[in-house]
This record gives structure tokens, sequence and C-alpha cells, in this order.
């Protein structure tokens, strides 16, 4: 081989090694930190798992906000008004969270039902409902009618 | 009516884009002198046609204009001022405004300073930057026009600014981020007129790098406001989330870093061209992409404005037809700019190589952990979400060893080198770096618990960075035997390769060693966090000029002696409805302290509070803004004043 492509052939094979080193890593560090959504109708019917980092989102339930009266932790209801999960939290929610709302939660589901969040987020914007848990929403208004997301849409519109 | 002329004024200035963007190429095509140099006029038209329409949209925000749908959206008559003047990028309609506009400014730049250019060249430039321009004003006439008024009624007064945007940074912020964003078009159109000419050569790196290291400064800046922000405003004391919006505007920074150093190898040695020019399309899409990500709502974010999806659409479009022909260029033409020059495996070359990839997969890596979710919805895995912690990993494996490499390159050199050499010259830093990793952890006080290896590597990484600039400096300055100074090119890599090191030292210090504690505390009851004793003295209601706050007042002590008194806030703006944290800091160059309102207690006095104790936070943003600094001293080196002389020589 000529000395320069056999230059040329060394810094390709640098350039390959180091690539799938980094996609490996890439592809490695995903799937330790991927959370999946899934909704309280979802948690209720047993299909999101105990343990693994998830995300529930819905609609906070009025009237379900507690607060300790010694610590910082809170507990309230998220529901896609179907079902409705139990959240706790312990840490300050954010300034947009209100009763009525819809949030999204980041945490673990608990043998006993209960959601533990480590992260609760709610939009900045008021007026804007996470897709999500719209998603989710309607998913449940489907069900309960017996008709398909789809149907649900064209049932709808005038 | 304002919003007409503000609305004529940008149809006009579409017009004059479009025209900017046909009659030079046309002229080119045809070899008419007069078509050609129309380039130039046409440039300054558009500004100034752009520059009334945005005035305009201004007036109508000072003059409470509420029958223009955008203004009665964002703004209210009892917001102050300076920031009915920000609210007119506070919405999606008026920050694309903001964005055609600054092209437009940057088209008059290029257009004043590149007389110099042969003419073609300049016309090409400017043809580029035009058909940027007639996208986005299409875009937003069509979409998002900010003019738009109500059929019939109108609201008596404006919806408000969000609250979390009237804050003095984020007046300043979103232009900052623009001229950066905006400011790699001129790259990507110099690298458009290259491959339209089939000819790249020092000169042509000459003339880029002013622009880029101009565009790149804005970036940093915009960057480092919007970080500084985030950990002010936000209320929970972060100063980076990995947000998709956060992302698409770190993504350009990181290729725009590559372009730089790619763009030095490009004007000092000839070589990397084809690759220079692929990185210049690079960071300008990725601008795109960013706008994209931002507007369609494809990702949920936490700054994503109204979401619509025709909107989305139309970017999807402009950024798919942007990228497919510039790269289809880039394929037809590369191979008339490439060389084949020699350089060792140990050469400053291919540091820069090296450089160069490990930017580009820092990129590719966070833009492939922001698509994700729409990859897996796409594939059918489910709504997934990506955590920081993924970015965390990934990105600190990616610059741990482009740290290293920034302590040893300006002590390379071109074409070959002794690696014995620089392992001999970089001897005393690298001792030093060695030193500090293992002392620090253990000098610093009250947080012994929380020493790992990652804290050591980080501040060996720091120390060595710093330490390889400064060495170098040494040298050269020593070496000096001719009266010529430095030059403010390696004044300027030096600043910002330092910024860099005390970036990353803030990040490590403050990730590892920040104490945050959440806990209730009424007024009259006081806390001990970190060797601090914080007093909660009183908590009174204040009025505002359009909110009621809540406002604490907080006295920390250290021992005996009074640190601070910090007065954190809770306010309700009238007319939105809506509550923000107003966080009180206490700044320091080794610790920020940090009070922050919580929720009050139900039927209590007491209130949950976030308290934290950030040990070298602020260095993040020193560092930031060394390294814009550093970009601007670059910048005024002066051989690009120098530019327009050659260009004569070279045309002539």
């Amino acid at each position: 081989m000529k000395p320069a492509r056999k230059r040329r052939l060394i810094f390709l094979l640098a350039i390959l090694t180091g690539f799938s080193i980094a996609i490996a890593l890439m592809l490695v560090a995903l799937k330790d930190n991927i959370s999946l959504f899934y909704s309280p109708s979802q948690v209720a019917s047993g299909e999101a798992p105990v343990g693994p980092l998830i995300r529930v989102g819905g609609l906070v339930v009025a009237g379900s906000v507690h607060r300790d009266h010694e610590g910082t932790r809170v507990q309230f209801d998220i529901t896609d008004k179907a079902h409705s999960v139990t959240v706790v939290y312990d840490d300050i929610l954010p300034d947009l969270f209100r009763e009525g709302q819809g949030i999204v939660a980041l945490g673990h589901l608990q043998a006993n039902g209960q959601f533990v969040a480590t992260e609760v987020l709610a939009k900045h914007d008021e007026t804007y409902m996470s897709p999500e848990v719209a998603d989710a929403i309607k998913k449940a208004e489907a069900k309960a009618r017996g008709m398909s997301v789809d149907e649900l849409e064209k049932a709808r519109k005038p | 009516m304002i919003a007409v002329l503000g609305q004529f004024t940008l149809s006009l200035a579409a017009a004059c884009a479009l025209l900017l963007l046909l009659v030079p190429l046309w002229g080119i095509h045809t070899g008419r002198w007069r078509a050609i140099n129309l380039g130039g006029p046409l440039a300054y038209a558009q500004g100034v046609l752009l520059a009334v329409s945005f005035t305009a949209l201004t007036v109508a925000f000072v003059q409470d204009a509420f029958y223009v749908i955008y203004v009665s959206q964002h703004s209210n008559s009892a917001l102050p001022l300076a920031y009915k003047i920000a609210a007119v990028w506070g919405g999606h309609e008026g920050s694309l405004l903001l964005w055609v506009f600054i092209l437009s400014l940057w088209t008059v730049a290029v257009a004043r300073f590149s007389t110099g250019l042969p003419r073609m060249t300049r016309a090409r430039v400017l043809a580029v930057l035009g058909a940027v321009a007639f996208g986005f004003d299409v875009f937003i006439l069509l979409t998002s026009n900010p003019f738009r008024l109500f059929a019939s009624d109108y609201p008596i007064d404006g919806a408000d600014l969000n609250p979390l945007l009237q804050d003095p940074g984020l007046v300043v912020h979103p232009p900052m981020l623009y001229m950066g964003y905006v400011g790699f078009s001129v790259a990507f159109a110099f690298a458009l007129a290259a491959l339209l000419e089939g000819r790249i050569d020092t000169l042509w790196a000459r003339w880029v790098r002013p622009w880029t290291l101009a565009a790149w400064m804005f970036l940093t800046i915009g960057i480092t406001l919007g970080s500084w922000w985030a950990y002010y405003e936000l209320g929970w004391g972060g100063w980076w989330f990995w947000d998709p919006v956060e992302n698409a505007s770190f993504m350009p920074w990181l290729l725009g870093t590559a372009l730089l150093h790619s763009l030095a190898a490009t004007e000092k040695r000839g070589v990397f061209k084809a690759w220079t020019t692929l990185l210049a399309i690079a960071a300008f899409s990725f601008s795109l992409l960013g706008t994209f990500l931002v507007r369609s709502g494809v990702l949920t974010s936490v700054h994503a404005f109204a979401n619509d999806p025709v909107r989305g659409t139309y970017i999807l479009v402009f950024l798919a037809v942007v990228v497919g022909v510039s790269l289809t260029l880039f394929a037809v033409r590369a191979h008339a700019v490439t060389v084949h020059a020699w350089f060792d495996y140990a050469s400053r070359e291919t540091l820069f190589l090296v450089n160069n990839l490990l930017l580009v997969v820092a990129a590719f890596s966070i833009l492939f952990g922001t698509l994700q979710p729409i990859i897996a919805e796409a594939v059918g895995w489910g709504k997934v979400s990506v955590g920081a912690p993924y970015f965390n990993v990934v990105f600190n494996a990616i610059m741990t060893p482009l740290i290293v490499l920034v302590g040893m390159g300006p002590l390379s050199r071109w074409r070959q080198m002794e690696l014995a050499e620089i392992v001999r010259r970089l001897r005393w830093s690298g001792l030093l770096a060695l030193a500090l990793a293992l002392l620090v952890p253990w000098v610093l006080p009250d947080t012994p618990q929380k020493v790992n290896w990652q804290l050591g590597l980080g501040v060996f990484l720091a120390v060595w960075a710093f330490g390889g600039q400064v060495t170098d400096m040494l040298r050269r300055t020593q070496n000096f035997t001719r009266r010529r100074s430095l030059g403010m090119a390696y004044v300027g890599m030096y600043l910002a390769h330092i910024g860099l090191a005390l970036a990353v030292f803030g990040v490590v210090l403050s990730s590892h060693l920040s104490i945050e504690r959440n806990i209730r505390l009424a007024p009259g009851e006081e806390t001990r966090i970190a060797g601090y004793r914080f007093v909660f003295e009183t908590l009174k209601t204040v009025p505002g000029p359009n909110y009621l706050a809540q406002r604490g007042a907080f006295k920390v002590f250290r021992g005996d002696r009074l640190e601070a008194e910090l007065h954190p806030e809770k306010r309700r703006y009238g007319a939105s409805g809506k509550t923000m944290t107003e966080a009180a800091i206490d700044w320091g160059l080794t610790r920020d302290v940090y009070v922050a309102l919580g929720e009050p207690q139900q039927g209590g006095q007491g209130w949950s509070l976030r308290i934290y104790v950030k040990p070298f936070v602020r260095w993040i943003w020193i560092g930031g803004i060394c390294m814009a600094l550093g970009g601007l001293l670059a910048m005024l080196d002066r051989r690009y004043r120098r530019r327009s002389r050659y260009m004569t020589e070279e045309v002539a």
C-alpha cells in the first residue's frame, strides 16, 4: 500500500472506532435514562411497571392537594377523567401547579399504587396542556364511550 | 395605522429579498454588471424596510395598540415601558420578525464590509442571504403575521407578557441569541458562494473567520445570558436543563466552535476545505433546525410558544430545501475544493481534526437525545422522554478528551511536532493540575462526604486547560526577539480557552459541592445549612408596578458575621393571575447563597423554602463572558483589517 493511502486508512479507522465508541456510549446512556409515559388508566389497569423511572400525567384533581404540616411533602391525585393516581412529591411544586391543571410527573410507581415523583412539570403557559396529558384524556374518554380515538374525533366534529 | 405600515413594509421587504436573490444571480448568469452590482443597494433597502417594520411593531406595543392581536396577547397597559419593548419578541410572531430584522442587519453589514471582495463573490453571498430572508419573510406573512388585527371587537386591555419574561435578562437574551443563530447565515452564504464558484483558498477562510467569530461571540453571550436567567428566574437554581430549546441553541454553538477551528486550519494551512464548507452549512442548518424544534411543537419544551402544525410544516420544508440545496451543491462541487496537504499524525492539524470530530459527535449526540421522543413515537415505542442524565453522561464523556486537547493545542505545531517536547513543556502545568485535583476536594470545607473521582477529574481538566494556555503564553512572549506583539488572535484564543477552563471549574464544583435544602420555616424561625445560619425575619406584602408580592426578609450569618440580607419574593401578576418566584441570591466569587419562597403552609405561618449554597457557580458565566470576549479580541486581529488590500491585489 502507498504511504498516503495507508495514512488515510489509519485516519479512517481511527475515526470509525471513535464513532463506534460514541454511539455505543449514547445507546447505553439512553437505555438507562429513557422514561415512558403512562396515563392514570394505564396505571390503574396494571399496565405501568412498578419500579423503573416512568412519567404519568393528568389533571390535578380539585381538593386532592394535601401538604404536610411539618416538612415539604405534598400529595395529590391526577386523573384522565376515568381513573386517578395518587402522587407523592417531597419538593416544592412549580409556580404553575394548580388544581384542575394538566401536569406530568416523573418518578417511580410503588407496589401500593402510589406514584413517588422526583420531578413535577407544569407548563410555563397556563393555557397549554402537555400533548401527552391531552392524549391520555382523549383516550380515556374514547374508551368510556366504547369508541376509538379517531371515532371520538369524528363524533366531535360538527 | 401603525400596524398597516408594519405589514406594508414587511411585504415590501419580502419583495426586496426575492429581488436580492434573483437579480444578482441573473446578472452573473447573463454577465450584466449592473444587475450584479444591485446586490448592495437591495441589501440596504431590505434593511431599511425591516427596520421600519420592526419599529412599527415596537411603536404598537408602546402605544398599547390592543387592536393588534399579537400586541393584545403579549402586553398590558400596566406593563413597564422596558418590558413593553421586550414584549415585541416575547412571542412567536414578534420573535420571528426580530429574526429577519437581525438577518437584514447582517446582510447590510456584509454589503458594507465586503466591498473589497470580488464583485461576483459578493453578489453570490448577498443572493444566498436574500434567499434565506425571503423564506422567513414569507413564513411570517403566511403563518405568523404579528400585524394581524382583530376583525371586529378588540379587548380593552392586553393579556400581559408572561411574567417569566418580565426580567432584564430576557430583554437582552433573545436578541443576542438571534444575533448568533442568524449570524451563522453569513458563513453559510460564504460557503455556498465558494461552492458555486468552485474555489476556496486561504483568503476565503480569512474572509469568513471574522464573521464566524462575530456570530459565535453573540451566540456565546446569548447562551450564557440564558443560562444565567434560568438560574435566577426559573426559581429552582439550575443553570442548564438540557431542554430541547437550550439544546437547539447549544448544537449550533458546538458546530460553530468546530467551524472556527477548522477555518483556522483552512486559513493557515489550506487543509480541510471541503470539511469547513460542510461545517458552515451544518452550523446554519442546525440554527434552522432549532427554530423548527422550538416553533413546531413536535417536542414538549418549557420554552415552546403556542404551537401550530402549519408553522412546523413550513419550517420543516424550508429546512429540507436549505439542507437539500446546499448538500447537493456540496456533493457536486466539493471535489473542486479538496486538496491533499501533507501533515504528520503528531501535528496541530491532527489535533484540530480530533477537536472537530469530538465537537461534531457531541452536537449529534445531543441531537439524538433531543429527537429521541420523535424517533421513539415513530417506531412505536410509546411516548418516551430522555432525561438530563443521558446528556450529562454522553456530553461529559465526549468533552473530557476535548478539554485535554485544549490544554495541549496552543503548544502544538503545524505539519509536524515532537510529542515529547509538548509533554516536557506541559510537565509543570500537568503536575499542578494533578496536585490540585487531589487537594481541592479535601481543602474545601463542609463537604468531605461528596468527594469522588468525577470532582477530581473535573478539577484536573480545568487546571490543565488553564495551565496549557499560560504555559504557551509564557513561551511565546519569552521567545519574542522581534518587536511584534502577540497578536489579538492569540490573545483572544487564550482568553476563550481560559474562559472554557473557568466554566468547567464552575460546572464541576457547583455540581458536586452544592448544598440544596427544601425546608419549611415561619417568620422568626431559623435554620443552619452548610455552615450558614438562615434567619427568616419577616414576611410582608409589597405592591409592584403590575403585581402584588409576598416579600420575605432573611438574614444570613456565617459564625457571628452577617453575610447577606436576602429578600425573595412570590409575585402574583394582576392581569394574568400568574404567580412567579423571584429568588434572592447573594453572589460571590467562591459561593452563591440562594433563597426562594415555595408555598405557604395551609392554615399556618410557615412557608416551604428552597435554600441553596452553591460554590463557584458564578465561574460558569464568568467563563462564558471570557469566551465571548476572546471571540471579540480575535475578531479585532490586524490581519482581518488589512484584508481589503489583499483582495484588491488578488483581483488586480
